[in-house]
Formats: C-alpha cells, sequence, structure tokens
C-alpha cells in the first residue's frame, strides 16, 4: 500500500512538475548588433534578456545574431534560425526595411514573430497575418501624435523627412492629423549628415515650426546644425531623435524640445517603475524606448508561455492576443490586425541632473489604434 | 530675401566641397604615390573625431582636440601602413581593395569596442559658436566659414608642400618613377609611411571638424568616403589640384541640386510630386555630373601624367 502511495506520489509530482516547466521554447533574436545602428539593437537585445533573466524561466532559449542593418543579411539569418536552429518565435528587428523582408516570409513558414520597433504599414493593413504581432506602434503613429499636438500652437509648419518608404509613412503620419498649411515639405537623402542646405531653406520659408523624422545620426547631425544655425524656430519630432541612445551626442541643443512616444523613463506606473530600476541597475544607464518595448515584448511572450506551450500555435497565439502582461506603457492591448491600442504622449527634453532625459508633458491619443486595422481581414 | 539664401546656399556648397577636398586630397596623394586605392579612408576620418571628441570631453578644449585628431590618425595611418598597407604596394587592386574594406570592419569594430555603440558628444568651440551677417540681409554660421578658410589655408599649405619643398619633391618624383628614385637612393618606404601618415592626418583633420557639426559614431566614414571617390575620379586620380576642383564642383553641385531642383519643378508639376521627384534627382546630380565630365575627359579633369 505503501509502495503504491509512494508511487503514485512521484507520478504526480512528475505531472506537476511537467506542468511547471513546460517543454522548452527557441526565440530568435535579430537585431542590429554592429554599424552606425547598434545602440538600437543593444537596447532591445539588453532589456530582452535582462527580462527572460528575471523571470528565472529556464525553458527559454535565445538564438541572438546580428544583422548589421542590411536587409540581405537579415533573411538569410531568418532563413537559418528556422531551418536550422528551428526556433519557436522569432523577434528583435529594429528597421521597417528589414522588417519588410523577413517577416512576410517568417509568418508564411508558420513562425511567430513579435515586432519590438518597426510597424511598417503594408503589415498593418490587407496584408497582416495571424502570425504577426506587433508589440511597438504602427510606423504613422508617434508622427500622427505630433501632428495633433502642433495643432494647438502651430499654423505653418516645415516639415522633412528622409527619402524612403518610412520617412514618406511619417510625413503622412503627421499631415493626417495636422490641420494647419505647410511652409515647405522636404524629403532629404537617406543617411544625409549636412543639412545647411535645408537649414538655409527652414530660415527662407516663413514657418513657425519645424517637425523632422531623422533616425539615427541622421537627427544628431540636423540638430547640432539646426541649434547651431540659430534659425530659433521650435523644432518638434518624435522620440527617435530624442532618445536616451542619442541624446547625450545632441547635447542641449535637444533641451525643451517636444517628441512623440508611447513611453517615457518617468510614466507614472509600477512596471515602468521596476523596468527603469532593474535597467539602470544591470547596465548603468537610462533605458530608451526600443529597450521598454523590447522588455514589453519579452514579458509578453513569457505570459503566454505561462498559458500556452509554443508548439499549440493557436492556444499560444490566442494568449499572445490576450496581451494578459503588466506592459511599461500601463494600458495595452492588441486590435483586431495585432498592432498596439495604446496612449501616445508628447515628452519634453528636460536635464535630470547631468543627465538630459524626456518627462511627459500630454497626452495626444489616449487608447489609440492605427489607420489601416479596417483593412486587416483578421 | 532670394539673393541672401542663394548666397547661403553657395557658402554651404563651398563648405562641403572643402571637406571633401581634405578626405579627397589624401586618398588621392595615396593613389597618386604608391598606386593604392585606400577603401579605409573613411575609417581613418572616424579616427579624427573619434579622437578629438574623447579629448575635448576630457579636456574640455575643442583645440586639444582638433591636435589629438591629427596625431591619431597620423599615428593609426602609420602603423597600418607598417603593418599591412606595405604588403600591398605590388599587388593588384583587386587585393587592395579587399585588404583595406578588411582593415574598415576592424577599425569599426575596433572603435565599438573601445567607444561604444552609442554615439559621442562634440560640440563647436565657443570662439566660433554664432553667425555673422551676409549681404542682402542674410546670416552665416561662424564655424562654417571657419572651416572654408581652414580649407582654403590647407589647399595652400598643400601646395607650398609639394612644389617647394624636399619632401614634395620626392612626392612628385615617387609619382612619376618610383624605381627610379629607389635607385637615386631615397628611402621610399620611409617616404610612403610619410605619405600615409599625411593623408590620414588629414582625413582625421577633417573628420574632428566635421564631428562637430554632425554625429560622432561608427561607421561616419563610409558616406563621405563615397563620395571622395567622385572627386578624385572628377578631378582626375592623383592630382591635388583637381581633388580641389573636384570637390568644389561636388560641393555646389549636391547643395544647390538639394535647394533648387525641388523649387524649379514645382513650376511644372504638383508641389507634392515635385519635391518627391526634386529630392530623388538632387541625390543622382552629382553622379550626372561625374559621367558628364568622364564622357569629355575620360581621365577626369586634372589626370596627372603617368
Amino acid at each position: 500500500m505503501n509502495r503504491i502511495l509512494a508511487a503514485s506520489l512521484f507520478g504526480l509530482s512528475l505531472a506537476t512538475s511537467g506542468l511547471a516547466h513546460a517543454e522548452p521554447v527557441k526565440i530568435g533574436v535579430i537585431t542590429t548588433l554592429s554599424g552606425g545602428g547598434a545602440g538600437l539593437g543593444i537596447d532591445m537585445r539588453d532589456a530582452f534578456t535582462l527580462a527572460i533573466k528575471q523571470s528565472g524561466n529556464k525553458d527559454v532559449e535565445l538564438v541572438i545574431e546580428d544583422d548589421a542593418q542590411k536587409p540581405e543579411l537579415a533573411v538569410q539569418i531568418a532563413e537559418k534560425m528556422i531551418q536550422g536552429d528551428k526556433v519557436d518565435l522569432m523577434t528583435g528587428i529594429i528597421w521597417s526595411n528589414l522588417a519588410m523582408a523577413v517577416v512576410p516570409n517568417a509568418v508564411a513558414q508558420d513562425v511567430i514573430y513579435l515586432s519590438p520597433n518597426a510597424g511598417p504599414s503594408a503589415l498593418a493593413g490587407a496584408n497582416c497575418n495571424a502570425n504577426y504581432f506587433n508589440v511597438a506602434y504602427q510606423n504613422d503613429n508617434f508622427h500622427e501624435a505630433m501632428g495633433q499636438y502642433a495643432n494647438q500652437d502651430y499654423k505653418n509648419s516645415f516639415i522633412l523627412a528622409p527619402n524612403y518608404p518610412a520617412g514618406k509613412d511619417a510625413l503622412t503620419g503627421f499631415k493626417r492629423f495636422y490641420k494647419g498649411s505647410l511652409a515647405g515639405e522636404v524629403y532629404t537623402q537617406v543617411g544625409q549628415t549636412d543639412y545647411a542646405a535645408e537649414i538655409a531653406q527652414i530660415r527662407a520659408s516663413g514657418a513657425d515650426s519645424v517637425y523632422f523624422f531623422l533616425p539615427g545620426g541622421m537627427g544628431i547631425a540636423f540638430m547640432k546644425q539646426y541649434a547651431q544655425s540659430g534659425v530659433g524656430i521650435p523644432v518638434m519630432g518624435p522620440s527617435f531623435s530624442f532618445d536616451q541612445d542619442v541624446l547625450p551626442a545632441v547635447g542641449d541643443a535637444a533641451l525643451g524640445v517636444k517628441n512623440s512616444a508611447s513611453w517615457s523613463p518617468d510614466l507614472e506606473n509600477e512596471a515602468s517603475k521596476a523596468f527603469v530600476e532593474s535597467f539602470k541597475a544591470e547596465y548603468n544607464r537610462l533605458p530608451s524606448i526600443y529597450a521598454a518595448q523590447s522588455w514589453d515584448t519579452a514579458n509578453l511572450i513569457l505570459s503566454a508561455l505561462s498559458k500556452a506551450s509554443a508548439k499549440d500555435k493557436d492556444a499560444f497565439k490566442a494568449a499572445l492576443k490576450a496581451a494578459d502582461f503588466k506592459s511599461v506603457r500601463g494600458t495595452f492591448s492588441f486590435n483586431t490586425n495585432q498592432h498596439p491600442i495604446q496612449n501616445i504622449y508628447v515628452r519634453e527634453v528636460v536635464k535630470d541632473g547631468d543627465v538630459l532625459t524626456n518627462k511627459i508633458v500630454a497626452t495626444a491619443f489616449e487608447n489609440h489604434k492605427d489607420a489601416y486595422a479596417e483593412q486587416c481581414g483578421l | 530675401m532670394f539673393t541672401a539664401l542663394l548666397i547661403e546656399q553657395l557658402l554651404n556648397g563651398l563648405q562641403l566641397g572643402v571637406m571633401l577636398f581634405l578626405m579627397a586630397a589624401g586618398l588621392t596623394l595615396i593613389f597618386g604615390v604608391m598606386g593604392l586605392i585606400n577603401l579605409a579612408h573613411g575609417s581613418l576620418y572616424m579616427i579624427g573625431a573619434f579622437a578629438c571628441a574623447t579629448v575635448a570631453a576630457a579636456t574640455g578644449s575643442f583645440w586639444l582636440g582638433l591636435i589629438a585628431s591629427l596625431a591619431a590618425a597620423a599615428g593609426v595611418g602609420a602603423l597600418i601602413e607598417v603593418a599591412v598597407i606595405r604588403r600591398l604596394y605590388d599587388r593588384d587592386h583587386l587585393d587592395q581593395v579587399l585588404a583595406t574594406f578588411a582593415l574598415i570592419l576592424i577599425l569599426s569594430e575596433g572603435a565599438r569596442w573601445v567607444f561604444g555603440s552609442f554615439p559621442l558628444y562634440l560640440d563647436i568651440p565657443p570662439q566660433l559658436q554664432g553667425a555673422v551677417p551676409l549681404p542682402g540681409g542674410g546670416q552665416y554660421q561662424l564655424y562654417r566659414l571657419a572651416i572654408i578658410a581652414v580649407g582654403i589655408a590647407v589647399a595652400a599649405g598643400l601646395y607650398l608642400l609639394i612644389s617647394k619643398t624636399r619632401l614634395g619633391m620626392r612626392i612628385r618624383a615617387g609619382e612619376s618613377d618610383r624605381e627610379m628614385i629607389a635607385a637615386l637612393g631615397v628611402d621610399i618606404s620611409t617616404l610612403y609611411t610619410v605619405v600615409f601618415a599625411l593623408g590620414a592626418a588629414l582625413a582625421g583633420f577633417a573628420g574632428a571638424l566635421v564631428g562637430a557639426l554632425q554625429s560622432v559614431q561608427v561607421g561616419m566614414g563610409e558616406p563621405v568616403l563615397i563620395l571622395a571617390f567622385v572627386v578624385i575620379v572628377i578631378g582626375g586620380i592623383g592630382s591635388i589640384k583637381g581633388a580641389l576642383v573636384g570637390a568644389m564642383i561636388v560641393g555646389v553641385v549636391d547643395t544647390m541640386g538639394r535647394f533648387l531642383l525641388p523649387s524649379l519643378l514645382a513650376l511644372t508639376m504638383p508641389a507634392a510630386q515635385a519635391t518627391t521627384i526634386g529630392a530623388a534627382l538632387a541625390s543622382m546630380l552629382i553622379y550626372v555630373v561625374m559621367a558628364l565630365i568622364l564622357a569629355f575627359r575620360p581621365s577626369g579633369l586634372f589626370a596627372a601624367q603617368s
């Protein structure tokens, strides 16, 4: 009798331990760890690995590879991860052009992809996919927020962006909500580093404000040159040129600039505070928006793993879609096209001691949805 | 108002041209004297900017940073000449391209290893902050004017160095006949190291000057390198005078194209279309100019006789 009891207890403990330790899940992370855009990818990777480490979940195995911001390389890595490593999930890509190269192919092979950044409009509308979850934003969103906010103060804005798809999405998004007139609309070269010609045009245009979307080094160059030129017309932009990764390089030229984002280090909620604390403790720097979105992506995956096995695709997707996790952005849910419904804030660059950072000054949109969800058949 | 804008844009074009000249002069000198295609020239530009930003941050002085940029770029230049480049002179251009491309990767990742992945901060010195009035009611940034002045001074200095000094004589001799000057007892390998370090120092100097205007980050040299190659192809490979004229042409055409093309097109088509097409055409313009010049002068404007 005792023996039977012991055996059944043993069996029971096996069964429960089997429940607690679900089968291992393999996550492929393709992100930019070398080249000029590496700062963004490193923040993404650091936040993601920290979230997994903090959860104590030993069943998550990460395969991390560097795409060097090259679409053709990202495609090769994705193939290798899907065919060779047999990953269950993929995430990590920072740039829209890389996402466009990798995501449609990956989701067609029944791999679930979660975007921690980049939300090209082409994947949000008619070509949305049940295997594609965007945890960051649809590309137009931050620009829409700034267009909306600009209506308060400005009537005649000068807008500029690089001449590539995300640049066009950006200005389209801004114009969707901005009601004033345009003093000028300029598309610059991708990777351009000297903006003297454009700044001269801004000076001559009679604009009352400037809106620019210039990610990475382009934005740093523009902001420095703009401040040095003494034009003095107020500037605004999306968070990409005013986030923790670029602010030290821009310096005091960025002080006071209004910019839009779905998150800010000073956002009042428990998850956000805990995230900023632990990121600072681990890496000794403030997290950027890329880190925040990536942290959310990791926690979304962990929340879904606690409900369903990643091998059971349908149940796992349903668990992802429920978005049952503590987002650093406070309220967060998925729209029908599996893109976020979230608040978009207007932030201002301030100095906290010696460190340049952002603080929220307004809420441009509450529970904002993207403009393409209706075209999605999901 | 339009005159003021035009003058301002012309100065912008000159300033871009001067920067390109500093890059192209070293590139064309190295090609002319040693017959070497140095793709890693952009990395030396990056090293100059990083050295300037680091020293300026540590000491608070942009001027010390500028000296550091010259020293660092020349030092690294001499080092890679002795360690790597020296072995490439007798190889064909494909081997040189391959090896110097490898140097780009090594120097870029080395810079990331030392300085981290995030861009560094470098501001223009306080003495050169502010703007000066232009005829016609415009304003122009003092720092950019200073860059133009420095570039002209460097061009004059290089002219004197090459036409009036013993080192210049050897450089010219090396350009026309390598074997002969070696046979005459000139220490050719030291000469090569000196020329390479000089070219590297010019690139590093350009990087430091531009670093104060743009972002100091890994990979900042490669876009400039492409333009510098356009410059030396237009000017005639190996010719310093050609590099100067080519740099001015590229600088002014690029700036004016970006400024004038969209507004010119707007006269004939809707504004939205004009900005998009204008931007696309403007980015092609210097290559169109290069193709046109090569069609009439296949070896560039001032081809060095070889």
